[in-house]
Protein backbone atom coordinates (compact mmCIF):
# COMPACT_ATOMS: atom_id res chain seq x y z
CA UNK A 1 0.00 0.00 0.00
CA UNK A 2 3.22 2.09 0.05
CA UNK A 3 1.81 2.97 -3.76
CA UNK A 4 0.46 6.09 -5.35
CA UNK A 5 -1.14 4.59 -7.96
CA UNK A 6 -4.66 4.25 -5.77
CA UNK A 7 -5.08 7.96 -6.55
CA UNK A 8 -4.71 7.85 -10.17
CA UNK A 9 -9.03 7.02 -10.46
CA UNK A 10 -9.92 9.76 -8.37
CA UNK A 11 -7.49 12.46 -9.55
CA UNK A 12 -9.29 11.46 -13.00
CA UNK A 13 -12.52 11.60 -11.75
CA UNK A 14 -11.86 14.98 -9.75
CA UNK A 15 -10.48 16.08 -13.03
CA UNK A 16 -13.40 15.22 -15.40
CA UNK A 17 -16.24 15.87 -12.71
CA UNK A 18 -15.15 19.06 -10.95
CA UNK A 19 -12.35 20.78 -12.37
CA UNK A 20 -13.51 20.42 -15.87
CA UNK A 21 -17.30 21.62 -14.97
CA UNK A 22 -15.85 24.81 -12.56
CA UNK A 23 -13.59 25.82 -15.90
CA UNK A 24 -16.52 25.47 -18.41
CA UNK A 25 -18.74 27.94 -15.66
CA UNK A 26 -15.96 30.16 -16.31
CA UNK A 27 -15.86 29.76 -20.18
CA UNK A 28 -19.15 30.30 -20.06
CA UNK A 29 -19.61 33.55 -18.39
CA UNK A 30 -17.46 34.80 -21.06
CA UNK A 31 -18.78 33.99 -24.08
CA UNK A 32 -22.21 34.88 -25.32
CA UNK A 33 -24.52 32.64 -27.07
CA UNK A 34 -22.28 31.74 -30.80
CA UNK A 35 -19.70 31.36 -28.43
CA UNK A 36 -17.71 34.49 -28.87
CA UNK A 37 -15.64 36.32 -25.98
CA UNK A 38 -17.42 39.05 -24.25
CA UNK A 39 -18.15 41.25 -21.10
CA UNK A 40 -21.96 40.93 -21.57
CA UNK A 41 -23.04 38.38 -19.18
CA UNK A 42 -21.21 39.92 -16.25
CA UNK A 43 -23.15 43.08 -17.56
CA UNK A 44 -26.85 41.54 -17.36
CA UNK A 45 -25.85 40.25 -14.06
CA UNK A 46 -25.21 43.45 -12.89
CA UNK A 47 -28.90 44.03 -13.11
CA UNK A 48 -29.17 41.27 -9.61
CA UNK A 49 -26.77 43.46 -7.58
CA UNK A 50 -29.40 44.17 -5.07
CA UNK A 51 -30.13 40.54 -4.81
CA UNK A 52 -27.37 40.08 -4.28
CA UNK A 53 -26.33 42.26 -1.52
CA UNK A 54 -29.93 41.17 -0.12
CA UNK A 55 -28.97 37.11 0.01
CA UNK A 56 -25.52 38.44 1.43
CA UNK A 57 -27.26 40.05 4.29
CA UNK A 58 -30.16 37.40 4.73
CA UNK A 59 -27.00 34.77 5.30
CA UNK A 60 -24.95 37.43 7.50
CA UNK A 61 -28.03 37.79 9.89
CA UNK A 62 -29.22 34.04 9.49
CA UNK A 63 -25.41 33.27 10.53
CA UNK A 64 -25.58 35.35 13.46
CA UNK A 65 -28.72 34.21 15.11
CA UNK A 66 -27.27 30.79 14.58
CA UNK A 67 -24.19 31.78 16.47
CA UNK A 68 -26.28 33.40 19.14
CA UNK A 69 -28.08 30.55 19.40
CA UNK A 70 -26.18 28.09 19.13
CA UNK A 71 -23.03 29.29 21.70
CA UNK A 72 -24.97 28.70 24.97
CA UNK A 73 -26.44 25.59 24.01
CA UNK A 74 -22.93 23.82 23.15
CA UNK A 75 -21.72 25.50 26.30
CA UNK A 76 -24.84 24.61 28.49
CA UNK A 77 -24.33 20.91 26.54
CA UNK A 78 -20.61 20.63 27.71
CA UNK A 79 -21.86 20.79 31.69
CA UNK A 80 -24.38 17.58 31.38
CA UNK A 81 -23.40 14.50 32.08
CA UNK A 82 -22.55 12.41 28.93
CA UNK A 83 -25.27 10.42 28.80
CA UNK A 84 -28.19 13.66 28.52
CA UNK A 85 -25.42 15.45 25.89
CA UNK A 86 -25.71 12.11 23.89
CA UNK A 87 -29.24 12.66 23.57
CA UNK A 88 -29.17 16.27 22.98
CA UNK A 89 -27.06 16.34 19.68
CA UNK A 90 -29.56 13.39 18.71
CA UNK A 91 -32.80 14.80 19.32
CA UNK A 92 -30.52 17.81 17.29
CA UNK A 93 -29.73 15.73 14.26
CA UNK A 94 -32.83 14.07 13.63
CA UNK A 95 -34.82 16.75 12.00
CA UNK A 96 -31.29 17.54 9.73
CA UNK A 97 -32.23 13.32 8.60
CA UNK A 98 -35.87 14.39 7.38
CA UNK A 99 -35.70 15.72 3.53
CA UNK A 100 -34.95 19.24 2.94
CA UNK A 101 -38.16 20.10 1.15
CA UNK A 102 -40.19 19.06 4.12
CA UNK A 103 -38.46 21.07 6.66
CA UNK A 104 -39.35 23.76 4.65
CA UNK A 105 -42.65 22.86 4.30
CA UNK A 106 -43.35 22.13 7.80
CA UNK A 107 -42.70 25.95 8.45
CA UNK A 108 -45.11 26.76 5.73
CA UNK A 109 -47.86 25.09 7.39
CA UNK A 110 -46.81 26.26 10.65
CA UNK A 111 -46.69 29.97 9.77
CA UNK A 112 -49.20 30.20 7.34
CA UNK A 113 -52.99 32.33 7.62
CA UNK A 114 -55.13 30.54 10.01
CA UNK A 115 -52.34 28.33 10.94
CA UNK A 116 -51.38 27.39 14.20
CA UNK A 117 -49.11 30.04 15.23
CA UNK A 118 -51.59 32.42 13.63
CA UNK A 119 -54.70 30.82 15.65
CA UNK A 120 -52.57 30.69 18.79
CA UNK A 121 -51.54 34.56 18.88
CA UNK A 122 -54.92 35.50 17.51
CA UNK A 123 -56.69 34.25 21.19
CA UNK A 124 -54.31 36.45 22.61
CA UNK A 125 -55.29 39.20 20.95
CA UNK A 126 -52.18 39.41 18.29
CA UNK A 127 -52.61 39.41 14.72
CA UNK A 128 -50.41 39.33 12.33
CA UNK A 129 -49.25 37.83 9.36
CA UNK A 130 -45.59 35.52 9.81
CA UNK A 131 -45.07 34.32 6.21
CA UNK A 132 -44.95 35.93 3.01
CA UNK A 133 -41.56 38.05 4.65
CA UNK A 134 -37.98 38.35 4.96
CA UNK A 135 -38.02 37.24 9.00
CA UNK A 136 -39.55 34.36 7.78
CA UNK A 137 -37.11 33.16 5.48
CA UNK A 138 -34.43 34.06 8.49
CA UNK A 139 -36.19 31.63 10.32
CA UNK A 140 -36.69 28.81 7.84
CA UNK A 141 -32.77 29.57 7.58
CA UNK A 142 -31.97 29.20 10.95
CA UNK A 143 -34.35 26.36 11.25
CA UNK A 144 -32.12 24.95 8.02
CA UNK A 145 -28.95 25.65 9.83
CA UNK A 146 -28.57 25.61 13.81
CA UNK A 147 -27.35 22.14 14.11
CA UNK A 148 -24.33 22.69 11.78
CA UNK A 149 -23.40 25.76 14.23
CA UNK A 150 -24.44 23.45 17.05
CA UNK A 151 -22.11 20.56 16.75
CA UNK A 152 -18.66 22.49 15.77
CA UNK A 153 -18.81 24.67 18.77
CA UNK A 154 -19.74 21.90 20.59
CA UNK A 155 -17.34 19.47 19.39
CA UNK A 156 -13.92 21.73 19.99
CA UNK A 157 -15.52 23.28 23.53
CA UNK A 158 -15.72 19.51 24.97
CA UNK A 159 -12.52 18.98 23.83
CA UNK A 160 -11.20 21.77 26.20
CA UNK A 161 -8.75 20.59 29.01
CA UNK A 162 -11.17 20.77 32.29
CA UNK A 163 -7.27 21.28 33.97
CA UNK A 164 -7.33 24.39 32.32
CA UNK A 165 -10.27 25.60 33.97
CA UNK A 166 -9.52 24.41 37.15
CA UNK A 167 -5.88 26.34 37.27
CA UNK A 168 -7.73 29.54 35.91
CA UNK A 169 -9.57 28.92 38.98
CA UNK A 170 -6.84 28.14 41.46
CA UNK A 171 -5.39 31.55 40.24
CA UNK A 172 -8.30 33.52 41.12
CA UNK A 173 -10.41 33.63 37.67
CA UNK A 174 -13.95 34.41 38.51
CA UNK A 175 -16.67 32.35 36.38
CA UNK A 176 -16.35 35.71 33.61
CA UNK A 177 -12.75 35.31 32.90
CA UNK A 178 -12.48 31.84 33.22
CA UNK A 179 -15.04 32.26 30.12
CA UNK A 180 -14.08 34.91 28.91
CA UNK A 181 -9.88 34.26 28.80
CA UNK A 182 -10.33 30.72 28.67
CA UNK A 183 -13.24 28.94 27.04
CA UNK A 184 -13.89 31.87 25.02
CA UNK A 185 -10.60 31.96 22.65
CA UNK A 186 -10.21 27.70 22.78
CA UNK A 187 -13.75 27.56 21.19
CA UNK A 188 -12.89 29.89 18.07
CA UNK A 189 -11.99 27.02 16.06
CA UNK A 190 -15.39 25.75 16.56
CA UNK A 191 -17.00 29.25 15.78
CA UNK A 192 -15.09 29.50 13.00
CA UNK A 193 -15.94 26.56 11.59
CA UNK A 194 -19.39 26.81 12.30
CA UNK A 195 -20.22 29.96 10.52
CA UNK A 196 -18.38 28.56 7.64
CA UNK A 197 -20.80 25.66 7.57
CA UNK A 198 -24.05 28.00 8.13
CA UNK A 199 -22.95 31.11 5.97
CA UNK A 200 -21.62 29.34 2.79
CA UNK A 201 -25.11 27.02 1.99
CA UNK A 202 -27.33 29.69 3.50
CA UNK A 203 -25.99 32.50 1.19
CA UNK A 204 -25.92 30.32 -1.86
CA UNK A 205 -29.11 28.31 -1.01
CA UNK A 206 -32.81 28.80 -3.29
CA UNK A 207 -36.29 27.52 -2.50
CA UNK A 208 -35.69 28.58 1.18
CA UNK A 209 -37.25 32.15 0.41
CA UNK A 210 -39.28 30.94 -2.66
CA UNK A 211 -41.29 28.97 0.27
CA UNK A 212 -41.20 31.67 3.17
CA UNK A 213 -40.58 34.88 1.81
CA UNK A 214 -42.50 37.73 0.38
CA UNK A 215 -42.20 38.12 -3.75
CA UNK A 216 -39.37 40.89 -3.12
CA UNK A 217 -37.64 38.24 -0.85
CA UNK A 218 -35.66 36.54 -3.88
CA UNK A 219 -32.19 34.95 -3.55
CA UNK A 220 -29.25 34.52 -5.68
CA UNK A 221 -29.84 30.75 -5.40
CA UNK A 222 -33.35 31.71 -6.77
CA UNK A 223 -31.80 34.24 -9.63
CA UNK A 224 -29.05 31.54 -10.57
CA UNK A 225 -32.35 28.24 -10.62
CA UNK A 226 -34.61 31.00 -12.87
CA UNK A 227 -32.13 32.29 -15.33
CA UNK A 228 -29.97 29.45 -16.19
CA UNK A 229 -32.26 27.71 -17.91
CA UNK A 230 -32.85 30.07 -20.53
CA UNK A 231 -29.77 32.42 -20.53
CA UNK A 232 -26.40 29.95 -19.27
CA UNK A 233 -24.25 32.46 -19.95
CA UNK A 234 -25.92 34.93 -17.05
CA UNK A 235 -26.27 32.14 -14.89
CA UNK A 236 -22.80 31.27 -15.20
CA UNK A 237 -21.50 34.62 -14.85
CA UNK A 238 -23.54 34.87 -11.69
CA UNK A 239 -22.64 31.54 -10.23
CA UNK A 240 -18.94 32.72 -11.12
CA UNK A 241 -19.17 35.62 -8.79
CA UNK A 242 -21.00 34.17 -6.01
CA UNK A 243 -18.45 31.58 -6.10
CA UNK A 244 -15.60 34.62 -5.71
CA UNK A 245 -17.43 35.90 -3.27
CA UNK A 246 -17.81 32.84 -1.27
CA UNK A 247 -14.24 31.94 -1.23
CA UNK A 248 -13.03 35.76 -0.26
CA UNK A 249 -15.05 34.98 2.39
CA UNK A 250 -13.37 31.05 3.32
CA UNK A 251 -10.05 33.10 2.41
CA UNK A 252 -10.86 35.54 5.07
CA UNK A 253 -12.33 32.87 7.71
CA UNK A 254 -8.82 31.25 7.15
CA UNK A 255 -6.96 34.33 8.44
CA UNK A 256 -8.89 34.04 11.67
CA UNK A 257 -7.94 30.35 12.68
CA UNK A 258 -5.49 27.46 11.79
CA UNK A 259 -6.08 25.81 8.48
CA UNK A 260 -8.13 22.54 10.01
CA UNK A 261 -11.09 24.34 11.41
CA UNK A 262 -11.99 25.13 8.25
CA UNK A 263 -11.50 21.39 6.67
CA UNK B 1 -27.19 29.09 42.78
CA UNK B 2 -26.00 26.01 41.13
CA UNK B 3 -29.70 24.58 40.90
CA UNK B 4 -31.03 27.73 39.80
CA UNK B 5 -28.55 27.87 37.05
CA UNK B 6 -29.58 24.29 36.17
CA UNK B 7 -33.22 25.36 35.53
CA UNK B 8 -32.79 27.71 33.29
CA UNK B 9 -30.34 26.02 31.11
CA UNK B 10 -33.14 22.97 30.95
CA UNK B 11 -35.61 25.93 29.99
CA UNK B 12 -33.18 26.97 26.92
CA UNK B 13 -32.81 23.69 26.28
CA UNK B 14 -36.56 22.69 26.20
CA UNK B 15 -36.67 26.19 24.22
CA UNK B 16 -34.57 25.19 21.53
CA UNK B 17 -35.80 21.76 21.11
CA UNK B 18 -39.37 22.97 20.85
CA UNK B 19 -37.93 25.39 17.86
CA UNK B 20 -36.96 22.50 16.03
CA UNK B 21 -39.93 20.05 16.83
CA UNK B 22 -42.98 22.60 16.73
CA UNK B 23 -43.16 22.59 12.76
CA UNK B 24 -42.52 18.54 12.93
CA UNK B 25 -45.21 18.12 15.80
CA UNK B 26 -47.64 20.01 13.55
CA UNK B 27 -46.59 18.40 10.51
CA UNK B 28 -47.54 14.68 11.96
CA UNK B 29 -51.03 16.43 13.42
CA UNK B 30 -52.41 17.59 10.06
CA UNK B 31 -51.10 13.82 8.36
CA UNK B 32 -54.71 12.64 10.71
CA UNK B 33 -56.40 15.44 9.47
CA UNK B 34 -59.30 14.21 7.54
CA UNK B 35 -59.69 17.32 6.09
CA UNK B 36 -57.76 19.24 2.83
CA UNK B 37 -56.77 21.97 5.08
CA UNK B 38 -55.20 22.45 8.37
CA UNK B 39 -58.37 22.88 10.22
CA UNK B 40 -59.08 20.00 11.90
CA UNK B 41 -62.02 17.84 10.75
CA UNK B 42 -61.50 14.63 12.48
CA UNK B 43 -58.83 11.77 12.57
CA UNK B 44 -58.80 9.44 9.44
CA UNK B 45 -55.69 7.95 7.87
CA UNK B 46 -57.14 8.44 4.39
CA UNK B 47 -53.60 10.12 3.32
CA UNK B 48 -51.58 7.65 4.21
CA UNK B 49 -53.68 5.23 1.82
CA UNK B 50 -53.66 7.79 -0.64
CA UNK B 51 -49.88 7.90 -0.27
CA UNK B 52 -49.39 4.37 -1.17
CA UNK B 53 -51.66 4.47 -3.86
CA UNK B 54 -49.47 7.47 -5.39
CA UNK B 55 -47.19 5.26 -8.06
CA UNK B 56 -44.79 8.68 -9.06
CA UNK B 57 -44.26 9.40 -5.61
CA UNK B 58 -43.39 5.53 -4.58
CA UNK B 59 -41.26 5.03 -7.71
CA UNK B 60 -39.31 8.70 -6.31
CA UNK B 61 -38.66 7.03 -3.19
CA UNK B 62 -36.79 3.80 -4.51
CA UNK B 63 -34.99 5.82 -7.17
CA UNK B 64 -33.87 8.19 -3.96
CA UNK B 65 -33.03 5.09 -2.22
CA UNK B 66 -30.83 3.10 -4.72
CA UNK B 67 -29.10 5.92 -5.64
CA UNK B 68 -28.01 6.78 -2.19
CA UNK B 69 -27.21 2.52 -2.01
CA UNK B 70 -24.92 2.73 -5.27
CA UNK B 71 -23.72 6.20 -4.84
CA UNK B 72 -22.46 5.59 -1.36
CA UNK B 73 -20.95 2.44 -2.46
CA UNK B 74 -18.65 3.33 -5.28
CA UNK B 75 -17.77 6.86 -2.94
CA UNK B 76 -16.45 4.39 -0.52
CA UNK B 77 -14.51 2.53 -3.36
CA UNK B 78 -12.91 5.16 -4.77
CA UNK B 79 -12.62 7.50 -1.85
CA UNK B 80 -10.50 4.51 0.21
CA UNK B 81 -8.36 3.58 -2.45
CA UNK B 82 -7.76 7.99 -3.38
CA UNK B 83 -7.27 8.27 0.86
CA UNK B 84 -4.44 5.10 1.02
CA UNK B 85 -2.92 6.65 -2.11
CA UNK B 86 -3.03 10.52 -0.76
CA UNK B 87 -1.42 9.07 2.13
CA UNK B 88 1.67 8.03 0.92
CA UNK B 89 2.05 11.46 -0.54
CA UNK B 90 4.28 13.80 0.90
CA UNK B 91 4.24 17.63 2.04
CA UNK B 92 3.23 19.52 -0.89
CA UNK B 93 1.38 17.57 -3.62
CA UNK B 94 -0.50 15.82 -0.89
CA UNK B 95 -1.25 19.22 0.60
CA UNK B 96 -2.28 20.23 -3.41
CA UNK B 97 -4.41 16.64 -3.83
CA UNK B 98 -6.30 16.97 -0.54
CA UNK B 99 -7.52 20.72 -1.16
CA UNK B 100 -8.78 19.86 -4.75
CA UNK B 101 -10.19 16.75 -3.16
CA UNK B 102 -12.08 19.11 -0.70
CA UNK B 103 -13.30 21.71 -3.31
CA UNK B 104 -17.21 19.95 -3.73
CA UNK B 105 -17.68 20.20 0.63
CA UNK B 106 -16.82 23.98 0.25
CA UNK B 107 -18.21 24.89 -3.37
CA UNK B 108 -21.88 25.81 -2.54
CA UNK B 109 -24.19 23.12 -4.23
CA UNK B 110 -25.97 24.93 -6.56
CA UNK B 111 -22.62 25.98 -8.53
CA UNK B 112 -21.97 22.00 -8.01
CA UNK B 113 -25.39 21.65 -9.76
CA UNK B 114 -25.27 24.14 -12.67
CA UNK B 115 -21.29 22.89 -13.07
CA UNK B 116 -22.34 19.64 -13.74
CA UNK B 117 -25.44 20.37 -16.14
CA UNK B 118 -23.00 22.00 -18.19
CA UNK B 119 -20.71 19.62 -18.36
CA UNK B 120 -23.34 16.45 -19.07
CA UNK B 121 -25.26 18.93 -22.01
CA UNK B 122 -21.86 19.33 -23.54
CA UNK B 123 -21.04 15.98 -23.46
CA UNK B 124 -24.75 14.62 -24.50
CA UNK B 125 -24.59 17.00 -27.04
CA UNK B 126 -20.87 14.51 -28.25
CA UNK B 127 -22.30 11.44 -27.30
CA UNK B 128 -26.03 11.67 -27.86
CA UNK B 129 -27.31 10.92 -24.08
CA UNK B 130 -29.18 12.43 -22.10
CA UNK B 131 -29.50 13.14 -18.19
CA UNK B 132 -31.45 10.95 -16.17
CA UNK B 133 -30.63 7.94 -13.36
CA UNK B 134 -27.01 7.84 -14.71
CA UNK B 135 -25.44 11.64 -14.40
CA UNK B 136 -27.49 11.76 -10.94
CA UNK B 137 -25.90 9.07 -10.04
CA UNK B 138 -22.51 10.26 -10.95
CA UNK B 139 -22.94 13.90 -9.67
CA UNK B 140 -23.76 12.01 -6.15
CA UNK B 141 -20.76 10.61 -6.22
CA UNK B 142 -18.97 13.27 -6.87
CA UNK B 143 -20.02 15.38 -3.48
CA UNK B 144 -20.10 12.29 -1.47
CA UNK B 145 -16.54 11.04 -2.29
CA UNK B 146 -14.53 13.60 -0.32
CA UNK B 147 -16.84 12.96 2.99
CA UNK B 148 -15.20 9.04 2.01
CA UNK B 149 -11.31 10.97 1.68
CA UNK B 150 -11.91 13.75 5.01
CA UNK B 151 -12.91 10.27 7.44
CA UNK B 152 -10.41 7.82 5.85
CA UNK B 153 -7.07 9.54 6.17
CA UNK B 154 -7.25 10.55 9.67
CA UNK B 155 -7.45 6.26 10.26
CA UNK B 156 -5.26 5.78 8.32
CA UNK B 157 -2.61 8.51 9.66
CA UNK B 158 -2.92 6.73 13.66
CA UNK B 159 -2.45 3.32 12.08
CA UNK B 160 0.94 1.60 12.62
CA UNK B 161 2.77 1.18 9.54
CA UNK B 162 4.94 -1.52 11.25
CA UNK B 163 2.03 -4.16 10.97
CA UNK B 164 1.55 -3.64 7.49
CA UNK B 165 5.58 -4.23 7.25
CA UNK B 166 5.07 -7.08 9.61
CA UNK B 167 2.16 -8.36 7.00
CA UNK B 168 4.45 -8.31 4.22
CA UNK B 169 7.56 -9.65 5.85
CA UNK B 170 5.11 -12.68 6.86
CA UNK B 171 4.77 -13.43 3.12
CA UNK B 172 1.49 -11.42 2.12
CA UNK B 173 1.14 -9.91 -0.86
CA UNK B 174 0.13 -6.04 -0.78
CA UNK B 175 -3.41 -6.97 -1.84
CA UNK B 176 -3.50 -9.32 1.16
CA UNK B 177 -1.65 -7.38 3.49
CA UNK B 178 -4.67 -4.72 2.98
CA UNK B 179 -7.32 -7.23 3.38
CA UNK B 180 -6.13 -8.78 6.43
CA UNK B 181 -4.34 -5.71 8.03
CA UNK B 182 -5.01 -2.46 6.83
CA UNK B 183 -8.87 -2.72 6.66
CA UNK B 184 -9.13 -3.58 10.20
CA UNK B 185 -7.77 -0.27 11.30
CA UNK B 186 -9.29 1.92 9.34
CA UNK B 187 -12.71 0.27 9.47
CA UNK B 188 -14.85 2.94 11.34
CA UNK B 189 -13.65 5.36 8.86
CA UNK B 190 -14.51 4.09 6.02
CA UNK B 191 -17.61 3.12 7.75
CA UNK B 192 -18.52 6.29 8.94
CA UNK B 193 -17.43 7.75 5.07
CA UNK B 194 -20.29 5.58 4.04
CA UNK B 195 -23.11 6.82 5.98
CA UNK B 196 -22.23 10.45 5.68
CA UNK B 197 -22.16 10.03 1.63
CA UNK B 198 -25.60 7.70 2.26
CA UNK B 199 -27.43 10.66 3.92
CA UNK B 200 -26.48 13.23 2.04
CA UNK B 201 -27.22 11.60 -1.30
CA UNK B 202 -30.56 10.97 0.58
CA UNK B 203 -31.79 14.30 1.72
CA UNK B 204 -29.93 16.12 -1.92
CA UNK B 205 -32.66 18.42 -3.53
CA UNK B 206 -29.88 21.13 -5.07
CA UNK B 207 -27.23 18.89 -7.34
CA UNK B 208 -30.61 16.04 -8.10
CA UNK B 209 -32.48 19.45 -9.39
CA UNK B 210 -29.64 20.16 -12.15
CA UNK B 211 -28.83 17.27 -13.12
CA UNK B 212 -32.19 15.00 -13.11
CA UNK B 213 -32.71 15.88 -17.18
CA UNK B 214 -36.92 15.48 -18.11
CA UNK B 215 -37.89 12.31 -16.68
CA UNK B 216 -35.98 11.28 -13.66
CA UNK B 217 -37.44 11.87 -10.59
CA UNK B 218 -36.49 11.27 -6.70
CA UNK B 219 -38.02 12.03 -3.91
CA UNK B 220 -36.81 15.77 -3.54
CA UNK B 221 -37.53 16.64 -7.07
CA UNK B 222 -40.72 14.86 -6.54
CA UNK B 223 -41.70 16.62 -3.68
CA UNK B 224 -40.92 19.97 -5.48
CA UNK B 225 -42.89 19.17 -8.01
CA UNK B 226 -45.71 18.02 -6.06
CA UNK B 227 -45.68 21.72 -3.81
CA UNK B 228 -45.43 23.46 -7.17
CA UNK B 229 -48.88 21.99 -8.11
CA UNK B 230 -50.59 22.65 -5.30
CA UNK B 231 -50.20 21.04 -1.33
CA UNK B 232 -51.46 17.73 -1.17
CA UNK B 233 -51.86 16.86 2.49
CA UNK B 234 -50.64 13.33 1.36
CA UNK B 235 -47.13 15.40 1.62
CA UNK B 236 -47.78 14.87 5.89
CA UNK B 237 -48.10 11.38 5.95
CA UNK B 238 -44.91 11.45 4.01
CA UNK B 239 -43.42 13.37 6.25
CA UNK B 240 -44.56 11.49 9.23
CA UNK B 241 -43.31 8.30 7.92
CA UNK B 242 -39.89 9.23 6.98
CA UNK B 243 -39.71 11.10 10.74
CA UNK B 244 -40.88 7.42 12.51
CA UNK B 245 -38.13 5.75 10.25
CA UNK B 246 -35.02 8.33 11.32
CA UNK B 247 -36.28 7.53 14.72
CA UNK B 248 -36.15 4.06 14.25
CA UNK B 249 -32.71 3.97 12.54
CA UNK B 250 -31.22 6.51 15.08
CA UNK B 251 -32.40 4.44 18.13
CA UNK B 252 -30.74 1.50 16.52
CA UNK B 253 -27.51 3.04 16.13
CA UNK B 254 -27.87 4.57 19.67
CA UNK B 255 -28.94 1.13 20.71
CA UNK B 256 -25.63 -0.09 19.24
CA UNK B 257 -23.27 2.42 20.43
CA UNK B 258 -23.84 1.51 23.87
CA UNK B 259 -23.73 -1.83 23.96
CA UNK B 260 -20.15 -1.32 22.11
CA UNK B 261 -19.27 0.48 24.76
CA UNK B 262 -20.03 -2.00 27.61
CA UNK B 263 -18.31 -4.44 25.60
CA UNK B 264 -15.60 -1.83 25.57
CA UNK B 265 -16.06 -1.11 29.15
CA UNK B 266 -15.96 -4.92 29.91
CA UNK B 267 -13.19 -5.67 28.15
CA UNK B 268 -11.02 -3.30 30.11
CA UNK B 269 -12.35 -4.02 33.53
CA UNK B 270 -11.52 -8.09 32.20
CA UNK B 271 -7.92 -6.84 31.27
CA UNK B 272 -7.23 -5.07 34.32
Amino acid sequence: MKSRRLTIPYIIWMLVFTMIPIVMIGVTAFTDKKGNFTFEPFEKAFVYSNVFVKSLIIALISTAICLVLAYPLAYLLTKMRKSSQRTVVMLLMIPMWMNFLLRIYAWMILLQRNGPLDTALSLLGIHGTYIGNTAAVIVGMVYEYLPFMVLPVYTVMSKIDPGLIEAAQDLGAGNASVFGKVILPLSIPGIISGVTMVFVPSASTFLVSQYLGGTDDIMIGDVIDKIFWTDENTGAAISLVMMVFIFVFLVIMNLFGDEEAIA
Amino acid sequence: MKKKRGISSKLYIALIMIFMYAPIVVMIIASFNKGNTIAWKGFSLKWYGELFKDKALMGALLNTLSIAVLASFFSTILGTAAAIGINNFKGKSRAIIQNVSNFPIISPDIVMGVSLMLLFTFLGNIFRFQMGYGTVLISHICFCVPFVVLNVIPRLRRMDQSVYDAALDLGCNEWQAFYKVVIHEIIPGIVSGFLMSFTYSLDDFIITHFTQGAKFQNLSTEIYAMLRRKIPPTINALSTLLFAAVIIIMLLINLRDRREEKMKADTYTNTK
